[in-house]
């Protein structure tokens, strides 16, 4: 009976959150604003929170004991199958291409891309601890860096990769010196900040960015100095190899060049976890003050994980530049930011596997639900239907941010919850993430 | 000297939004120390209530201003109050206790997903309205350049220094305030003194959204034009406020959205509009690093 009430009630906030916004729509027209009423809408959804919230709550009437365990249970299973889905995913990487299908490289392309940012991004946050909302801003210095290296001094992709690299993590180290005091929820809004700040002035410094229109015309990369051009002959791919010139080439090399940055992102981090520099990142995640104590460099130690971290995501904004060979500063908001962290917490902070599969899932699944939802939008021709399907892709970013508060109060450690000591005296054994204080403060 | 003036003015206006919204963060602040990070975007919300309501109102065929206003006033932060009151419940209240990384991407989540509603719901072109409050009344014209008070800053100033005023009686005066200020001050004593602290928190959101509600309304009221995407540059630039201020401070949190609107508008005015943005994001910055307590915040002890 409870049930019910609390199901009443909670249907009754609906009606007040979604009675007016969804309810009244304000519509444009030539005499300015009116509005149109969309009782329906309302009465849907009303009833969809309804049911949904007696479901939910019946559901949860068995014994919450159970509940976690069976979610201690899930996390377990997750990590003992870990063993085997890394290698299964590095295969399925690697083979990817051969499936031959352009849009599966493409999709390849983006989800590596972010996998190789959540990895720079970890090592900020999930291994040093510091949390960092303005990730985009290295990604936007890497990918500048490279556009303007290239298109105004005819450099190849090559030699101005590393060049993207370290002007990035040279911004890391500008932006990491000013914030080294600060802790926690104050430096992701600073970091936040410097993001917006760089996007702001990549819009507005007109004679360097070409602002708000952005450059356009970025080299592609060559194999060993071969081009991947359509015109076959000398010096290209497909004329070196007697190959039909074909745009799919370019695709699947990209493709490979960007899983071999990542994978060096990867093994660069896990070489350096190991290290006594990586070692100190992790102590100072867990403790400042007894890192402090204990003799360790606090303010070095965090520059050099700012630093490595924003080389990480100038390398991949170098390849981001020279994937589109179009870039704007629309590319570089918050929101790319958002989704870098939200990939690196959702894996579980400081999990490898675990920002893969979160990459895969977020980015991967959001490609795949928009093409369902237009899809859908295809299907449902219907009158009553058009004006829903026209607006279907829209509902990406809302799915993308309830599946983030969603995730967050189910599994706030995240998919990969459990973490193995970078050092031990016998052998090293899993503990769960609760007794880790990643991100602390 | 009579440009400077009228700039004076308007980023006074500006200064009293960016304070009500301030006000949201700096309590929520105080009492369980998490940037909520969805403020920005109840703001937003409110906003849109208000043209909602404002609408609504004229297709029922009010015409009397003074009651128009109050209305709207009262509709669009009831709304707002219900969606602070939501999003407490649902993002931010199942994670107390959790890693001090949760609540804060709970809160992207949720400023994501308000973001996104509204632009589904409402549309994403801006929406333009008249001016309900035409006119207003020249203070000096000197060399040409006529300084200008409109009832519309009038009003927004005297609706929110009335609000403050309540504001400041409910927290000072009530026995509400009480139990929010103790929750401030030592969440965990305060509940076992048998303070309903979860209560205490959920109306500390519910206030936050009226007043953030209400600056929504001023913001339609002063600009004209509002879009889905308000709440994110007025959330972090009232934030700034809240943190130049001294964050936990009330009164901080009003003088710092004054000085936030002063800078920003004479910023656009003497240097460049393009870059105004910069100068809020270069301010909280320079803030946070060497004013990190504020103006009128108390420092923090730090115990091991």
């Amino acid at each position: 009976m409870t049930a019910l009430r609390d199901a009443f009630l909670s249907a009754a906030v609906a009606l007040g959150l979604f009675g007016p916004m969804v309810g009244l729509v304000t519509v444009s027209s030539d005499h300015g604003l009116f509005l149109r009423a969309r009782p329906i809408a309302v009465a849907v959804i009303v009833g969809l929170v309804f049911f949904g919230r007696l479901g939910m709550l019946t559901w949860r009437g068995r014994n919450r004991a159970e509940a976690t365990r069976a979610n201690r249970a899930f996390a377990e299973r997750i990590t003992r199958a870990g063993k085997y889905v890394t290698p299964v995913l590095l295969l399925a990487a690697l083979a990817l291409p051969f499936s031959g299908s352009r849009y599966y490289v493409d999709l390849g392309t983006l989800v590596l891309t972010y996998i190789m940012l959540g990895w720079g991004l970890n090592i900020v946050v999930g291994l040093a601890g510091l949390l960092d909302l303005g990730y985009v801003a290295f990604y936007a210095v890497g990918a500048y860096s490279y556009a303007l290296l290239a298109t105004t001094y005819d450099l190849g992709f090559w030699t101005c990769l590393p060049l993207a690299g370290i002007l990035a993590g040279c911004a890391g180290v500008t932006l990491g010196f000013p914030v080294l005091r600060l802790r926690g929820d104050y430096l992701a809004i600073v970091t936040l900040g410097f993001g917006e700040i760089i996007r702001i002035v990549l819009n507005n410094w007109v004679s360097l960015t070409n602002g708000p229109n952005g450059i356009t015309g970025i080299p592609r990369p060559t194999l060993f100095g071969l081009r991947f051009s359509m015109d076959g002959g000398d010096g290209t791919f497909a004329g070196f190899f007697n190959l039909e010139p074909a745009t799919i080439q370019r695709v699947i090399f990209l493709y490979y060049v960007i899983l071999g940055l990542a994978l060096l992102t990867n093994w660069v981090s896990l070489r350096l976890r190991r290290m006594p520099l990586g070692r100190a990142w992790e102590a100072l995640r867990e403790d400042e003050v007894a890192c402090r104590s204990l003799g360790i460099n606090v303010r070095n130690t965090k520059l050099t994980a700012f630093g490595i971290g924003a080389m990480f995501g100038g390398f991949a904004g170098a390849f981001f530049a020279t994937r589109q060979a179009f870039i704007s500063p629309e590319s570089f908001t918050f929101i790319e930011s958002a989704t870098v962290l939200a990939i690196v917490v959702l894996g579980g902070l400081g999990s490898q596997l675990g920002v893969a599969l979160a990459a895969i899932v977020m980015v991967g699944g959001l490609e795949a639900l928009r093409d369902f939802l237009s899809f859908l939008g295809d299907q449902m021709g219907s009158e009553l239907f058009s004006g829903i399907a026209s607006e279907l892709p829209l509902y990406r970013m809302l799915i993308f941010g309830l599946a983030l508060v969603v995730m967050m109060v189910l599994r706030p450690r995240g998919l990969v919850s459990g973490r193995t000591p970078g050092v031990s005296m016998t052998a090293p054994k899993e503990i769960d993430a609760e007794l880790v204080a990643q991100g602390r403060s | 000297m009579a440009y400077a003036l009228q700039q004076l003015i308007n980023g006074i206006t500006l200064g009293m939004i960016y304070g009500l919204i301030a006000v949201g963060y700096t309590m929520v602040y105080g009492i369980i120390g998490m940037i909520n990070f969805a403020h920005g975007d109840v703001f937003m919300v409110g906003s849109f209530l208000s043209l909602i309501a404002i609408l609504g109102l004229a297709s029922l065929g009010i015409t009397s201003v003074p009651l128009a206003l109050v209305l709207t006033l009262l509709f669009a932060a009831a709304i707002a109050a219900l969606y602070g009151w939501t999003v407490e419940r649902v993002a931010y209240r199942p994670l107390r206790g959790s890693f001090r990384l949760a609540p804060l991407i709970s809160a992207i989540g949720m400023s994501i997903t308000l973001q996104n509603f509204v632009q589904v719901s409402q549309g994403a072109r801006v929406k333009p309205i008249e001016a309900i409050i035409p006119g207003g009344i020249q203070l000096m014209d000197r060399g040409g350049f006529a300084v200008q008070l409109s009832w519309m800053q009038i009003a927004i100033v005297v609706i929110t220094l009335t609000i403050l005023a309540v504001f400041t009686w409910l927290v000072t005066k009530t026995p509400l305030g009480r139990t929010m200020r103790a929750c401030e001050q030592d969440l965990k004593m305060a509940s076992l003194l048998g303070i309903d602290t979860d209560l205490t928190i959920s109306l500390t959101f519910v206030i936050g959204a009226a007043l953030a509600a209400v600056a929504g309304f001023m913001f339609l009221l002063y600009y004209g034009v509002i879009d889905f995407y308000i709440g994110f540059i007025a959330g972090i630039k009232a934030f700034t406020a809240a943190v130049l201020g001294g964050i936990g401070s009330l009164p901080g949190a009003v003088l710092g959205g004054l000085l936030i609107g002063l800078i920003e508008v004479f910023w656009s005015a003497y240097f460049s509009v393009e870059y105004k943005d910069v100068a809020a994001f270069a301010i909280l910055i320079v803030a946070l690093i060497f004013l990190p307590t504020g103006i009128l915040g108390k420092a923090e002890v730090e115990k091991v």
